[in-house]
């Protein structure tokens, strides 16, 4: 089991560098709701025998994360029938090179850290690799769709670093984190929708009405 | 039981609201809403009268901060309610169910929040106040209003996914240390043995997270453009009773910090924030257009005093305390005074609005007196708690920073009497008559400014009890 969690681990980050270099919006919302499915065998993977908790988290996260934001962003670009190129500010390439230096600083940071009581020591490097490269989609791209993808991914970043804390952080609390997570990327998706209509855009950078 | 009914009777009756489609319209949403708000604060009330036990496992417990945060916000709400029965008769807006709604699941939040002794709890709290107002500042569904609720929910759901990495760093602090995990009297009684590097970090996520929520400089960019485009209501129970829940968040990990013996590394951080926000409120106060913009950098100016105040230390602990109260008070007072100048005349910019005493006599006669509160002139309640906090930089030995504070206190001053002053003298603009201010559009302002004024000249003996017991858990005294 510990073989596969490290498997998966690898895999989260592939699929973070993949996001940062994808080209169409389409394959991004692929990409994240891939990592909603690593995210969600994770809890099983590295819980020491099979609870309810561990199950009950692994699906809630699946269904939440690799289900039904998925399924709503794509829907939020058919219905607002965008343009389906990413359009970042810092080139591919370029994202993809801060990627893996994030990744890099990540593991550096996480062997200086007085480490959470783990068996699996990949885990801390990884949620904080996820988390910087959501800073990176969040900031350099200009749809206000992909600033959701940030999030997200910004997100699975934290609630990476929660796996270690299965323990002590009880089931509910979980369930209201998964629930805060779907309500607020579906109010986005609604705002999301609404810019394009307005703007007829899903450029954030053209949101510049309001200044001092 | 009176926590659990608390906390879960606005969200029931909002989903009510919400899902049953016999609720159109909005005579019943706001038959509703007033209704909740009139339970709620009987509640609240009796919570000062007969104590409670704490409930669910200790997650849900009532003790002198949260009280304080509670009772402020439920009043607030029941205010911002009576408001809401003026307004809606001048400006329907498109869904009186969304707004009935959203602002109940509002009180839910805040409840919680304010209820929470488990720290995780007191987060889902925070995102759902978070969530629970952004369509209401997209209520007006303009381009602007979207550009606003945009900004905020971006740059506040990033700000609040940090604090829950801080909350995660400070169960990682608990780690083989007894006590039940993230409940908050455990972790301040175990305080000592928490790893020290790990709850360093949750302090500055944390701070950072929920400062993001405070609007404390330099994250408080979101704050003009929301305060400035959402109804004006909804701006000030944002203003009043939002931010007091944010800065609660702030404060319990305070209270966690003081109590592990990490003062001399809390206390430089929340004073630099605390600096740096009065100082970007003076830069943008000078020279604002726009009374609700106004409004929204002294709402960071006023955030910026409430982290100065637990960063000092001492008496500063109780005067941000007090001054939780008198700002949350005072700036629902100010927005809602705001909110019957744009029914009146469309607007709340400075050009075009003049002369607001002959057409608008009541609103704008409140509209100075706020001016004066909210400045933090005697005989206001701000005044008091501002003083305290002066007196908490003078004591702990730091007597430039009282120094530094006056004179961002005295900038700010001047840019909001010139912009008010501007509004409320002269000779109204050609075509503008007076207009008849109705009752309940006038008696809410009027209710906070006399418990502003009050709580300048005498404070009532419960209160001062629980403010200074709230002092005392912060690490601080009481005067």
């Amino acid at each position: 089991m510990r073989n596969a969690a490290q498997l998966v681990l690898l895999l989260v980050v592939l699929s973070d560098l993949a996001v940062l270099g994808t080209t169409r919006l389409s394959s991004c919302i692929r990409g994240i709701a891939s990592q909603g499915l690593l995210l969600g065998l994770l809890p099983l993977l590295l819980a020491s025998q099979v609870s309810i908790h561990a199950v009950s988290l692994g699906v809630g996260t699946v269904i939440v994360k690799a289900i039904l934001l998925p399924w709503f962003l794509n829907r939020a670009i058919r219905e607002a029938a965008v343009r389906r190129e990413v359009e970042p500010m810092v080139g591919f390439i370029a994202s993809q090179l801060l990627g893996a230096l994030a990744v890099a600083l990540a593991f550096a940071i996480s062997l200086r850290l007085p480490m959470p009581a783990t068996e699996q020591r990949l885990l801390v490097p990884v949620s904080l690799a996820t988390l910087m490269i959501g800073f990176i989609v969040l900031t350099t791209r200009r749809k206000a769709l992909m600033q959701v993808v940030g999030y997200l991914i910004l997100e699975n970043g934290i609630y990476l670093f929660g796996l270690t804390q299965t323990e002590s952080v009880p089931f509910l609390i979980e369930l209201g984190v998964l629930l805060d997570v779907f309500v607020g990327v579906f109010i986005m998706g609604i705002v999301v929708f609404h810019i394009n209509r307005e703007f007829d855009s899903l450029d954030s950078t053209r949101l510049t009405e309001l200044t001092d | 039981m009176r926590l659990l009914v608390i906390s879960a009777l606005p969200l029931l009756v909002a989903l009510l609201v919400l899902g049953v489609p016999a609720f159109r319209g909005r005579r019943v949403p706001v038959a509703l809403l007033a209704a909740v708000a009139l339970a709620h604060l009987a509640l609240v009330t009796s919570l000062w009268l007969a104590p409670e036990p704490a409930t669910l496992g200790g997650w849900l417990a009532v003790d002198p901060l949260g009280l304080t945060v509670l009772t402020l916000t439920s009043v607030l709400f029941l205010v911002t309610v009576t408001y809401t029965v003026g307004y809606l008769r001048r400006e329907p807006p498109s869904s009186g169910r969304v707004f009935a709604g959203c602002l109940m699941a509002f009180l839910t939040a805040a409840s919680v929040v304010s209820l929470a002794h488990h720290l995780a709890m007191l987060w889902v709290g925070m995102e759902a106040t978070t969530l629970s107002v952004a369509p209401l500042v997209f209520l007006r569904r303009d381009r602007r209003s979207l550009e606003a609720t945009w900004k905020y929910l971006v740059i506040s759901s990033v700000g609040i996914a940090l604090a829950l990495l801080g909350t995660f760093f400070l169960a990682s602090a608990q780690v083989d240390v007894p006590g039940r995990p993230l409940v908050l009297p455990d972790l301040v009684e175990h305080a000592r043995d928490l790893h020290p590097a790990w709850l360093r970090a949750a302090f500055l996520f944390l701070l950072v997270g929920f400062g993001t929520k405070m609007g404390l400089a330099p994250m408080h960019t979101w704050k003009p453009d929301t305060y400035g485009e959402a109804p004006s209501l909804v701006s000030g129970l944002m203003a009043g009773a939002l931010t007091s829940c944010a800065f609660l968040g702030v404060a319990r990990v305070t209270q966690v910090v003081m109590a592990a013996g990490l003062a001399s590394f809390a206390q430089p951080v929340l004073i630099g924030f605390g600096l740096l926000s009065l100082a970007v409120a003076a830069v943008f106060i000078i020279g604002q257009s726009d009374m609700k913009r106004l409004l929204a950098y002294s709402s960071v100016e006023h955030m910026g005093l409430l982290v100065l105040g637990l960063g000092l230390g001492g008496v500063g602990a109780y005067g941000s305390m007090l001054h939780l109260v008198n700002n949350g008070l005072s700036k629902g007072w100010m927005f809602l005074v705001t909110g019957n100048i744009v029914l009146a005349t469309g607007s709340s910019a400075a050009a075009g609005n003049r002369g607001l005493v002959r057409t608008l006599p009541v609103s704008a006669a409140l509209l100075v007196l706020g001016l004066f509160a909210v400045t933090g002139s005697p005989p206001f309640g701000l005044f008091m708690s501002e003083f305290t906090i002066l007196r908490a930089a003078v004591g702990s030995g730091h007597p430039w920073i009282a120094a530094v504070i006056l004179l961002f206190l005295a900038i700010i001053f001047v840019g909001m009497a010139g912009l008010v002053l501007g509004m409320a003298l002269g000779e109204p603009e050609p075509g503008q008559v007076p207009v008849r201010e109705s009752a309940w559009l006038v008696a809410g302002p009027v209710a906070l400014a006399a418990a502003v004024l009050m709580l300048g000249v005498y404070i009532p003996g419960p209160l001062h009890e629980v403010l200074a017991r709230a002092a005392t858990a912060l690490g601080g005294t009481a005067p």
